[in-house]
């Protein structure tokens, strides 16, 4: 209990500034705060187990984000008949040509020495396999995005529930992850990072523009939810005789019953959001802890030690026969699934899919600081990098604003430059967060929660 | 007379457009690349840094402007660019005594740096739009073409025209301008042969008496010199906007390891590289064909390879075979 205590210390200053949150701004800010953190939590889980427990840097968050929210999209939402029927036919003969040129590639790997004229065979390949794929592809993709392209324009899901895509996105990410480690794994820390964070735009590039499959830019809206609409509980009655009851101290004060009425509908309009936000937070929640009970066990387990002995001596590691090359694409895999859940968390959440939103900037750099700040190695210190770096994330702007009618109180309110600071306070984040990740990286490099290992 | 016409189409929509934003690129990967040499860490900053430099050459034009200085059909951010560079110097110069610096004496590892670069990304983004706002700003005045399409084609009676602007006549003169005065530094003076000596070998170097603090200071000078111009020369061309620039650091960092990271040389080469393939691509070659194929075998379709979304991923592809086949570079640099 008591080495805990700083964990537990931290945790609950964090709690305390959400609820503090709900009782001076409002319940629904706290909420959505609050589950944009747990969301944030799942990405830095991801990017401590390749960062801290391997050493393997990751700058292609934002690309496994991105590939979680197109499983959303792939899963919950319906077939569009019209389109399949317009171009699906092309469209699967493509998907038949890549596992061919895929196929063809592999029995030339596998029957040929290693020569200049292999490399150039498998290049011949691949131009003349790109060019077949778009010539069958044209007529096809076209067709299906002329298909109502006002509001479809694509060719769908599968109509499933959207909680199976956070398995299916974990396994697009980690598909992804896959190819991605193969090829670059082998580069040393900083190369990693720029080949990674160029790959994740590669596929952001594809997300936004191959409208057959994404919609693109045109975004897709009105995803199926797991959890209950606002309108619907404001018409249900156990909902409303819930907000009755939980509200009924302050509804007996008002004696007039067109009065009271009025009051009660406010406050399950209010309630609704609420509780939607609610049962948003108990689905995150669920996840957060069945993954840090998972990661927290691997961390423990001979192959977490295993992992760490890896990351502080490579060659040491090679040396005891441990497989490094294989264990590094086993982790880069795990990591990236787990941001895949993320990704597709949020969007299940947003009920939306925004391609164009996808910055590296938010998704990738932003989770990089969590990680640092929360303390890289320590799953419970990525979880509350999470925590303060979206809350300040967040707050920066309500904060910044504070600061600066503070020091400028002397000054009138028609100043130019006051107007133009209050004007400017959106941008006080950036700089909140490049000072909290410089001044933790100069004084604790370790982050809050620094990696401890307890050998039993 | 249809060859003719080719030429001047291929020249007016892929090569002066690709040889001025491989300028630009080129600059920036000068710029990327002196930093890995010498300071030894991937410096993500490098996009925000060069906005910072246009900021600042922005409001020295706005300043002269005000005061009612400037050079006739030259831009008068010109004028702006040697005063931005002082400002630059002096802001790098500090960035590093308060940031680079405990790190570097601590001997820390390159990813450590890097990582302490995104706070400077951070600090630079926030300060960059605090100052001047995220918003498109365009500060070019002055004359705007050299020659203009129409008048080309009345000129020489082709039936395409060739527009030449001031801007990208200029690009191509200073990037080359301050290359060749770079290069003549680093290969001629005594200090610019001892920055590629600890570049090499920074024990060797320290032992036949180099002072690495000289050695670094230089750098961050030359590092904001090229931030400047670079990022001016980018703004006066297209326009000047913080996300736009945090966005070209990632071409930027393909051409310098496309040229092989920590070679000055090779990133300079590097920046056309990505600059030419990726208009080469995306260009829609129907209307040259048009010119040199016979009426009868003219082609329908756009005949485009890429599609113009995806010119960065362009880039970034070449980068991932290079590195996948070459992982130092086409012109060895160091050897990862």
């Amino acid at each position: 209990m008591k080495k805990n205590l700083n964990v537990i210390a931290a945790y609950s200053i964090m709690m305390g500034l959400i609820i503090l949150v709900g009782i001076f701004q409002s319940w629904n800010i706290a909420l959505s705060i609050f589950n944009l953190c747990l969301i944030s939590a799942v990405m830095t889980m991801g990017a401590n187990i390749q960062w801290g427990y391997a050493g393997l840097i990751n700058f292609g968050i934002m690309g496994y984000t991105a590939l979680g929210g197109l499983a959303a999209v792939l899963i919950s939402v319906d077939p569009i008949q019209e389109a399949w029927r317009a171009g699906g036919f092309d469209i699967l003969m493509c998907l038949w040509l890549i596992i061919v040129m895929i196929l063809a590639i592999r029995f030339i790997l596998k029957n040929f020495e290693k020569s200049k004229f292999r490399t150039y065979g498998i290049a011949s390949i691949i131009i003349a396999g790109i060019i077949i794929i778009r010539v069958t592809a044209e007529p096809g993709i076209e067709a299906i995005e002329a298909v109502n392209p006002a509001k479809t324009g694509f060719l769908g899901g599968f109509g499933l529930p959207i909680v199976f895509s956070w398995i299916v996105g974990a396994l697009f990410a980690g598909g992804l992850a896959f190819i991605v480690g193969k090829v670059a794994l082998g580069l040393r820390a900083d190369y990693l990072a720029i080949a990674t964070l160029l790959i994740s735009e590669i596929v952001i590039a594809i997300i936004k523009h191959e409208d057959w499959l994404t919609r693109g830019v045109k975004n897709v809206i009105g995803l199926k939810r797991p959890v209950p609409y606002e309108v619907d509980l404001q018409t249900t009655d156990w909902f409303i005789n819930l907000v009755e009851k939980f509200n009924s101290g302050k509804l007996d004060v008002i004696s007039n019953l067109a009065e009271r009425q009025s009051a009660l509908n406010q406050l399950v309009i209010e309630g609704s959001s609420v509780f939607v936000k609610l049962c948003y937070s108990g689905l995150f929640l669920t996840v957060v802890i069945i993954l840090l009970i998972l990661t927290q066990k691997a961390l423990y387990s001979p192959w977490g030690r295993m992992m760490r002995a890896i990351r502080d001596n490579e060659e040491a590691a090679n040396a005891m026969g441990k497989n490094v090359v294989k264990q590094h694409l086993l982790i880069f895999i795990l990591g990236s699934a787990i941001v895949g859940i993320a990704g597709a968390m949020l969007v299940t959440q947003d009920g939306l899919f925004t391609p164009g939103s996808y910055r590296p900037m938010r998704y990738t750099f932003l989770i990089w600081v969590m990680v640092i700040v929360g303390g890289s190695g320590n799953n419970f210190g990525a979880i509350l990098g999470g925590f303060v770096v979206w809350f300040l994330w967040i707050e920066a702007a309500p904060i910044a604003l504070f600061l600066i009618n503070f020091f400028t109180a002397g000054i009138s309110e028609s100043n130019a430059l006051k107007a133009h600071l209050i004007e400017s306070v959106p941008y006080f984040r950036f700089l909140m967060m490049g000072l909290g990740l410089l001044l933790i990286m100069r004084y604790r490099p370790k982050g809050i929660l620094p990696e401890k290992i307890e050998i039993k | 007379m249809d060859i003719l016409n080719a030429i001047i189409l291929l020249l007016n929509y892929i090569f002066i457009p690709a040889l001025t934003y491989g300028s630009q690129l080129a600059l920036g990967a000068i710029f990327v690349t002196l930093i890995y040499g010498i300071l030894r860490f991937a410096n993500f900053a490098t996009g925000d840094m060069m906005s910072f430099g246009t900021m600042v050459t922005i409001l020295f034009t706005w300043y002269f402007q005000s005061l009612g200085i400037s050079l006739g059909i030259l831009p008068t951010a010109l004028l702006a660019i040697p005063f931005a560079i002082i400002f630059m110097i002096l802001y790098m110069l500090s960035i590093d005594k308060f940031v680079f610096k405990y790190y570097r004496t601590n001997k820390s590892p390159p990813v450590q740096l890097a990582m302490v670069s995104i706070g400077v990304m951070f600090v630079t983004q926030a300060v960059v739009r605090i100052i001047i706002g995220p918003s498109d700003r365009r500060f070019f005045d002055g004359e705007k073409f050299i020659i203009k399409a129409r008048e080309f084609k009345e000129m020489t009676g082709l039936n395409e025209g060739l527009a030449l602007k001031s801007t990208q006549v200029l690009t191509i003169f200073v990037t080359v301008v301050l290359v060749s005065l770079l290069f003549w530094f680093l290969n001629k003076t005594k200090t610019g042969k001892s920055m590629k000596a600890y570049s090499d070998n920074e024990d060797l170097a320290l032992l036949s008496g180099i002072d690495p603090k000289k050695i670094v200071m230089i750098t961050w000078i030359i590092a904001g010199i090229l931030a400047t111009i670079g990022g001016a020369l980018y703004g006066l061309d297209k326009s000047f906007k913080p996300f736009t620039y945090f966005n070209n650091m990632l071409p930027i960092f393909a051409a310098a390891i496309v040229g092989g990271i920590g070679n000055p040389f090779g990133a300079f080469l590097g920046g056309y590289v990505i600059a030419f393939s990726e208009i080469f691509l995306t260009y829609a070659y129907k209307k040259f064909f048009m010119y040199i194929l016979p009426e009868s075998m003219e082609p329908e379709s756009l005949v485009q390879l890429l599609s113009t979304d995806y010119k960065f991923a362009v880039s970034f592809s070449i980068l991932v075979i290079v590195l996948l086949y070459r992982p130092s570079g086409i012109f060895k640099g160091k050897v990862l």
